[in-house]
């Protein structure tokens, strides 16, 4: 047992407490080269994964940089370095702690790598911008320990994929290197210790004591939820009087525009003036950091928020979690709801508010799931081509290098541990020359192979354009939005395609305030007040979760139940009405429901497969049903089911499912669409292709740009075997795609299909109808559309036409 | 194909973003961007796929082939810069000096391609042909003018879809082109550069498989 230098043993007698079994093992094992410490949060953790690191820092002796401490939000870097602050003045330890994130200010950055400190606390882009310096060797120098906090959810994007690679690169810079990790429950911690060990040195799993059991519930009102939609504003009610019986309450949303909504609402019925705040990534952050002041200080009983505040900050006494809408995914649940309590040996307390009868199906389930303690998620395929591409323009941002030496170092990465050196040259390719089937402009090459081999940057000045658009985060582009006038207050961002939706005089909501669109000036989105009680357009999209296959399988098993005691009575008479009209999903076997609805034939497939899987059929079937002329205008996937709309019914299933053709003609379909045109748009501006940033500022969104999806269109068409072609249908399909899971289905089903024709929409497709992330197929409906719509504004010649329906919206 | 009077002269909107005046013989094509690729990756900037070219000139050679144009107008900034054009792939230029033969070529000077002197053909500022004026910009209080440069594109709201194509705008006064080249954006019709210099009463011709004629949306 390693024994703590006196200074702790008397830190800890002082505070009356002693140390945790698993800050022992930690402090025991910290010479391994890699630790993976599993443990709930309020268990100290970090203290366990900073303990080490203090220790050996304890003696003054250390000169520069000794540990780096990376986590996936800016927020927790400076909340870590409050937290580590207090312990390191009482013991009078003489050490030095900073953090850097895109917030920190320049002078400050520029001491840090003149200077470093002690112990730095960053995140992945700006640990990958530190290495991109030339002085990069200088800085982390002396560098012996990293400690990657939450990285079960850096291990599941491609922020992660980024960081391993930077390590693999601080490994060759510092060679003793010692690599530690921090995780929250996860159902295969070996695949995060994969990730985390630098190959082929092994990384170990310490397990902590996971604590009691959450207690979470789902809060039943005397109000039924409604049929569909995913706001949850029934529950307003039942939800301010939990809020009214606890300290603090965190109201978790699925997704930012929810977040509004729900705020606007919870406001409209908070007659009592409880102190209720918002907070989620698209505000300002100046708006942002007020809450979390007022929170600190105990000033707020309520916070309406989205996975922002979803890690580990320390959010003061919070007692209750509320989640509105169905989880989606159980590790999900179980991690937000253990993070956000901080008591350690107490239960965390947690309530889930279905939005709709099917979420209450949903978390009847995950609650099941919970209870037995089993865990949901996906494996990870190999690391992502794109972000190699990235990690290979940073490393020549930093100076000339070796193509075999680079390669031995990426490889040492868990995700790229069986990347070939055929898949790496590619890559080297594509960074140097554009890797095109037709070279062209060879004295333009980004990337040059000097006489001795090593390959360096045409033009020097490229480094600040890497430097620049550093980072794997896909936000869609965002406008700032401010009030009208000079100085204005910045109220948050919104999409660029919701602003170029507005016109004058809509209004909508933003940081809990409805206002109306006024201009747009100098990429700046100009709002005035608005005192109207309901926004005409919602709001702006957010990310969805998708609900796990583990999770949707339940849910199909809970369904054969004869009848349903475990349900509310509302839920379970909706189910009983729907094998009543209709019926019910069965294992075995695809249900297909087809009924007219707004003027168009509607086909609901509920093949539960997943959000992606669900989303690529629909792209198959719409296509074979464009082809054999069914005229579909679109379509839309939940994790349940996928609803296509279109002109004319699908009267035999059994051919569009028929596997063989689908997966033949899969390549073919895929080319056109837009779900792969967003896939490739996200690749190619990870690996470079696409610059968000550039130096002459903000490419001004005029008629200076063109579309990534002309590069995607042109890209098919002439060189249709290119890498970044390649990347797209690599990650569209594990992503967006995930095909594997559509064949799955349909051994599942073979020809067991029950096609029902009925005359309106049933009980089950209800919630669908509402759904957004709507895909259009640009198909022959598509020409018809616009002939008839043409001809009607033309009738009426001169008048303008009519007020558009908006595709963005968000179901109350 | 979409057919309408101008200022007297009957013309036709092609579905491709060019223009065709069947009494004279002459199609119209604006805003090529020739060579974009080649000017980005020479700046510094990616190396996007340097496709552009041959796919714009295939689609003006399908319109050639298809019009039988006796001269061909192209309405400014043919060339993304002078050093794009002087670059250009051989097979490229030949391809250009392929298309050029047998017929009258006009290259009208553009704001990004001051006169490309090495491409064959004639160089003008502008190019008046009764009863039209060929300009590459816009210049205000003119009048039966075919300009350019703002690469117009024009958004139809039908039953719960937004579709945004290229555009042409056309007022008793002005027709803008929509531009023709692959690498190009485009500046929606509602953008107050658009709004002040076309009329209240101007339409949108959008391009597409069937070019639809709309108000412009504004």
């Amino acid at each position: 047992m390693s024994a703590l230098p006196p200074q702790f043993t008397d830190w800890f007698t002082a505070k009356g407490w002693s140390i945790h079994p698993h800050q022992q093992t930690m402090l025991d094992r910290a010479s391994e080269p890699a630790l993976l410490l599993i443990a709930p949060t309020g268990g100290g953790k970090t203290l366990a994964g900073f303990l080490p690191s203090l220790a050996e820092l304890s003696d003054g002796t250390h000169e520069g940089l000794h540990t780096l401490y990376i986590s996936p939000l800016k927020a927790l870097a400076s909340d870590i370095k409050r937290n580590l602050r207090t312990p390191v003045d009482e013991m009078g330890l003489s050490i030095r702690i900073e953090d850097r994130t895109g917030d920190t200010s320049q002078t400050q950055k520029n001491r840090q790598r003149a200077d470093p400190p002690h112990i730095l606390l960053t995140t992945p882009e700006s640990l990958a911008l530190l290495t991109s310096y030339e002085d990069a060797p200088r800085m982390f120098a002396g560098l012996r320990r990293v400690i990657v906090d939450e990285i079960h959810a850096l291990a599941e994007s491609k922020r992660g994929d980024q960081l391993f690679l930077a390590l693999a690169r601080l490994q060759s810079l510092c060679p003793d290197l010692r690599r530690v990790g921090l995780s929250a429950t996860v159902e295969d911690p070996g695949a995060i210790a994969h990730l985390l060990a630098c190959h082929p040195d092994p990384c170990a799993i310490l397990q902590a004591d996971p604590g009691p059991l959450p207690d979470i519930k789902m809060l039943v009102t005397d109000e039924a939820p409604p049929w569909s939609g995913s706001g949850g504003k029934y529950a307003i009610p039942a939800v301010l009087e939990q809020v009214k019986q606890h300290k603090t309450t965190l109201i978790f949303h699925n997704t930012r525009a929810q977040a509004e909504l729900y705020f606007h609402n919870i406001w409209l019925a908070n007659s009592d003036g409880l102190p209720i705040g918002i907070h989620h990534g698209s505000l300002d952050r100046q708006q942002r950091e007020k809450v979390e002041q007022a929170m600190v200080a105990g000033d707020l009983k309520a916070i309406v928020c989205t996975g922002t505040l979803d890690l580990g900050i320390d959010w003061g006494d919070v007692d209750l979690i509320i989640q509105v809408g169905a989880p989606k995914n159980v590790k999900r649940l179980v991690q937000r709801i253990g993070r956000a309590n901080h008591r350690y040996n107490a239960p965390s307390k947690a309530l889930l508010v279905p939005a709709n009868r099917f979420e209450v199906v949903e978390c009847v389930a995950a609650l099941e799931a919970v209870k037995e303690g089993a865990l949901d998620g996906d494996p990870r395929g190999p690391g992502p081509r794109d972000v190699l591409c990235q990690h290979i323009l940073i490393t020549a941002a930093a100076g000339p290098f070796e193509a075999d030496a680079l390669y031995a170092e990426v490889i040492t990465a868990g995700a790229y541990s069986t990347l070939t050196r055929a898949e790496f040259d590619a890559c080297i390719d594509f960074c140097a020359t554009g890797g095109y089937a037709l070279r062209a402009y060879d004295q333009w090459q980004r990337l040059q192979r000097r006489a001795d081999g090593q390959w360096q940057l045409r033009d020097p000045r490229a480094a600040q354009r890497i430097r620049m658009n550093i980072g794997t985060i896909q936000d869609t582009d965002t406008l700032k939005v401010r009030f009208k006038g000079r100085g204005g207050k910045p109220l948050g961002e919104i999409e660029e395609g919701f602003a170029a939706t507005l016109t004058a005089g809509d209004t909508f909501l933003i940081g809990g305030q409805i206002v109306r669109y006024d201009s747009l000036r100098e990429m700046t989105v100009q709002v005035t007040r608005d005192a109207a009680k309901k926004p005409k357009i919602a709001t702006f999209l957010g990310t969805k979760f998708a609900t796990s296959t583990q999770l949707s399988q339940r849910i199909i098993e809970m369904f054969q139940q004869p009848g349903w005691p475990e349900l509310p009575a509302h839920t379970a008479e909706w189910l009983a009405l729907q094998r009543k009209v209709s019926r019910l999903p069965e294992p075995g076997r695809l249900l297909i429901e087809s009924f007219p609805h707004d003027g168009r034939v509607h086909t609901a497939v509920y093949g539960f497969a997943g959000r992606n899987a669900m989303q690529t059929l629909g792209l198959l079937l719409t296509k074979r049903m464009e082809e054999t002329g069914l005229n579909p205008l679109g379509f839309l996937a939940t994790d349940y089911a996928t609803l296509i709309w279109g002109l004319d019914p699908i009267r035999d299933p059994g051919p569009l499912f028929d596997i063989q053709s689908l997966r033949d003609g899969l390549e073919r379909w895929l080319a056109g669409n837009a779900v792969m045109k967003r896939t490739f748009r996200a690749s190619a501006t990870i690996a470079g292709l696409i610059e968000c940033n550039t130096p002459s500022a903000r490419k001004s969104g005029r008629q200076a740009t063109f579309s990534s999806d002309i590069l995607y269109d042109t890209l098919a068409k002439y060189d249709p075997d290119h890498l970044m072609l390649n990347i797209t249908r690599q990650e569209a399909m594990r992503g967006l795609v995930d095909f594997g899971r559509i064949e799955e289905m349909c051994a599942r089903i073979e020809d067991r299909f029950d096609l029902i024709t009925l005359d309106r929409v049933t009980p089950l497709a209800a919630p669908l109808m509402l759904e957004v992330g709507r895909v259009p197929i640009k198909g022959l409906a598509e020409e018809k559309l616009l002939a008839e719509e043409a001809a009607r504004l033309m009738s009426t010649a001169g008048l303008p036409p009519e007020p558009s329906r908006k595709e963005w919206r968000v179901p109350f | 194909m979409c057919d309408l009077t101008f200022c007297g002269a009957a013309l036709k909107a092609l579905g491709s973003g060019a223009l065709f005046w069947p009494a004279e013989g002459v199609l119209c094509v604006s805003d090529l961007h020739l060579g974009k690729a080649e000017r980005i990756a020479r700046r510094g900037g990616a190396a996007l796929p340097p496709y552009e070219t041959r796919d714009t000139l295939t689609r003006l050679a399908t319109d050639l082939e298809a019009t039988r144009a006796r001269t061909v107008i192209c309405l400014g900034d043919s060339f993304d810069d002078l050093a794009a054009a002087r670059a250009m792939p051989e097979e490229e230029r030949l391809w250009i000096t392929r298309l050029q033969a047998g017929r009258r070529w006009i290259w009208i000077e553009g704001n990004h391609d001051p006169g490309p002197i090495e491409y064959g053909g004639t160089h003008l500022g502008e190019l008046h042909l009764a009863p039209l004026t060929f300009r590459h910009i816009a210049q205000t209080g003119k009048t039966r003018e075919i300009s350019g440069h703002y690469h117009p594109k024009a958004t139809l709201h039908t039953r719960g879809r937004a579709i945004t194509r290229p555009a042409f705008l056309i007022d008793s006064d002005k027709l803008i082109m929509p531009a023709y080249g692959t690498y190009t954006g485009g500046l929606r019709s509602h953008d107050a550069v658009l709004t002040r210099i076309m009329r209240a009463d101007a339409r949108a011709i959008l391009t597409g498989a069937h070019p639809i004629e709309i108000p412009m949306p504004r």
